[in-house]
């Protein structure tokens, strides 16, 4: 294993010259699937995630259905191909914990009643990946939910703040979720201002959690921004393709 | 109550629409949803429970109109289906919703008696069928009939296929839009609540005309103007004047 790399330099700047509280460029393309309902190509810097959403439909098998509302599945995968080393496409321990907590976030936000006995499929495809992967997925779910007219309390947007060296950061990639102290992914809705997902890996006192999610809140407000832009440019290209 | 945005504005889920006064805050805590509308109340205000347009009617009444959604079927609508399987009673029927819907055999063949009638020679899968939604409660998948004018097998005719939340424009408002499609090329269409559109044309070039026009209007639903549009995509088309 190779040493450990200088996470913050003596100027205050992380490894990719960032400041602490700064989030790396994020991009969101909206129906960018057409088979699917809806969909969303999110990215956090390398990260880039693409999400599809199709329903609400018939579930199969047919047991799987709930009386009461709509089942929602959510299959978090990463492609062979995102990592350095080739990934075994076969879902691992950790896919199926990232599904369920994904799903639990989105299942926080979607009118499930509306459609008893179906079902709302979300497939979350990690294209590549440089940390941030679960929070990147989980923002372009919930606005491939909203591209897919499913109704919901609000968008969820995704953001992790982790501690490298001591010092609180925005957004970790890859090495500092690596080599840094702590890692909490957070899933916000930023209308209602609620947490919907919520994990920590590693350790923090209860002044740099608060401060942590302080920071999470706010760059979740400069993500759903770029969202609503993102909603924006969908509708005016149409007008532009007719034209 | 104070409105916070303006009317045919684009708003996502979650989008404050505005905030209620007085007496129209709903009583004690949590939610109120209002599944018609697309609009939740939670405490004083209001939000946007999906992708779509404001609709704002005297001032007074807000609701959103989706951009995307499913068919959800309901009682007396009259849809366009497709059989895609067959059971020893009943065929089962697509009508683009997230439930299959029934057909009974008996509403199609007169004393019908499944020892003597082959089901596949009424109805085989594949055929289209326009029907009426005769129940449907969500407990249950929806029933159907084909009992009534203008119901049963599709013989003839092209079935076009477009977005159910982009039905309400290509009928308009009191059908003024299905009136100048049907002014314009001549065509006999039958407008499915599920999205699929019958049309029987007197000619090819008619028909194509047709097509162009249902698409414009699906793809430009959530705009202004689409009528005029229209009219002038017909005209150029057709060459003709209705």
């Amino acid at each position: 294993m190779s040493s450990k790399p200088v996470l913050i330099r003596d100027d205050g700047t992380r490894l990719d010259g960032r400041k602490p509280d700064e989030m790396r460029p994020v991009k969101i393309t909206i129906g960018v699937l057409k088979n699917a309902n809806g969909s969303a190509l999110v990215e956090y810097g390398g990260t880039k995630v693409l999400a599809a959403v199709y329903g609400p439909r018939e579930v199969l098998p047919r047991h799987l259905a709930l009386p009461d509302r709509a089942i929602l599945r959510v299959r978090y995968h990463m492609a062979p191909f995102s990592t350095e080393e080739r990934k075994s496409p076969a879902p691992t321990r950790r896919e199926i914990e990232l599904s369920k907590v994904i799903r639990e976030a989105l299942e926080a936000v979607v009118f499930t009643n509306m459609f008893p006995r179906a079902g709302i499929d979300v497939f979350i495809e990690v294209l590549q990946a440089d940390g941030g992967t679960r929070t990147a997925g989980l923002t372009a779910a919930s606005i491939a939910l909203a591209d897919a007219g499913i109704p919901m309390r609000d968008l969820v947007i995704g953001v992790a703040v982790g501690k490298v060296n001591g010092v609180l950061v925005l957004d970790v990639n890859e090495l500092e979720d690596q080599y840094g102290e702590a890692d909490m992914p957070v899933g916000v809705l930023p209308n209602l201002n609620e947490v919907v997902l919520l994990q920590l890996n590693g350790v923090l006192t209860r002044e740099e959690f608060n401060k942590a999610l302080d920071m999470a809140f706010k760059a979740a407000e400069h993500i759903y921004k770029l969202a609503k832009e993102a909603f924006y440019v969908k509708y005016t290209k149409v007008v532009e393709e007719v034209k | 109550m104070k409105i916070l945005v303006a009317d045919r504005q684009l708003v996502r889920p979650g989008d404050c629409l505005a905030i209620l006064e007085g007496d129209e805050i709903p009583p004690g805590p949590g939610l109120k949803h209002f599944p018609d509308k697309h609009i939740y109340v939670l405490g004083e205000k209001v939000y946007s429970d999906v992708l779509g347009v404001v609709s704002i009617e005297d001032g007074k009444s807000i609701s959103v109109i989706p951009l995307e959604s499913v068919y959800i079927p309901r009682k007396d609508d009259v849809v366009i289906g497709i059989v895609v399987d067959i059971g020893l009673t009943v065929w089962l029927v697509d009508i683009k919703a997230p439930y299959k819907a029934i057909l009974p055999a008996g509403d199609v063949i007169e004393g019908f008696n499944p020892a003597v009638h082959n089901l596949r020679s009424y109805l085989d899968v594949g055929d289209f069928v326009v029907a009426k939604v005769a129940a449907f409660d969500r407990l249950r998948d929806p029933l159907l009939t084909v009992k009534g004018k203008g119901l049963g097998k599709v013989t003839e005719g092209f079935v076009i296929d477009i977005k159910p939340s982009k039905v309400a424009r290509v009928v308009g408002k009191k059908g003024s839009m299905y009136n100048v499609l049907v002014s314009y090329t001549k065509c006999e269409v039958l407008v499915g609540s599920n999205g699929y559109i019958l049309a029987k044309c007197p000619s090819e070039q008619a028909l194509k005309a047709l097509i162009k026009a249902i698409k414009l209007i699906e793809a430009k639903a959530h705009l202004r103007g689409l009528t005029e549009e229209v009219k002038t995509l017909l005209e150029l088309e057709l060459g003709v004047k209705a």
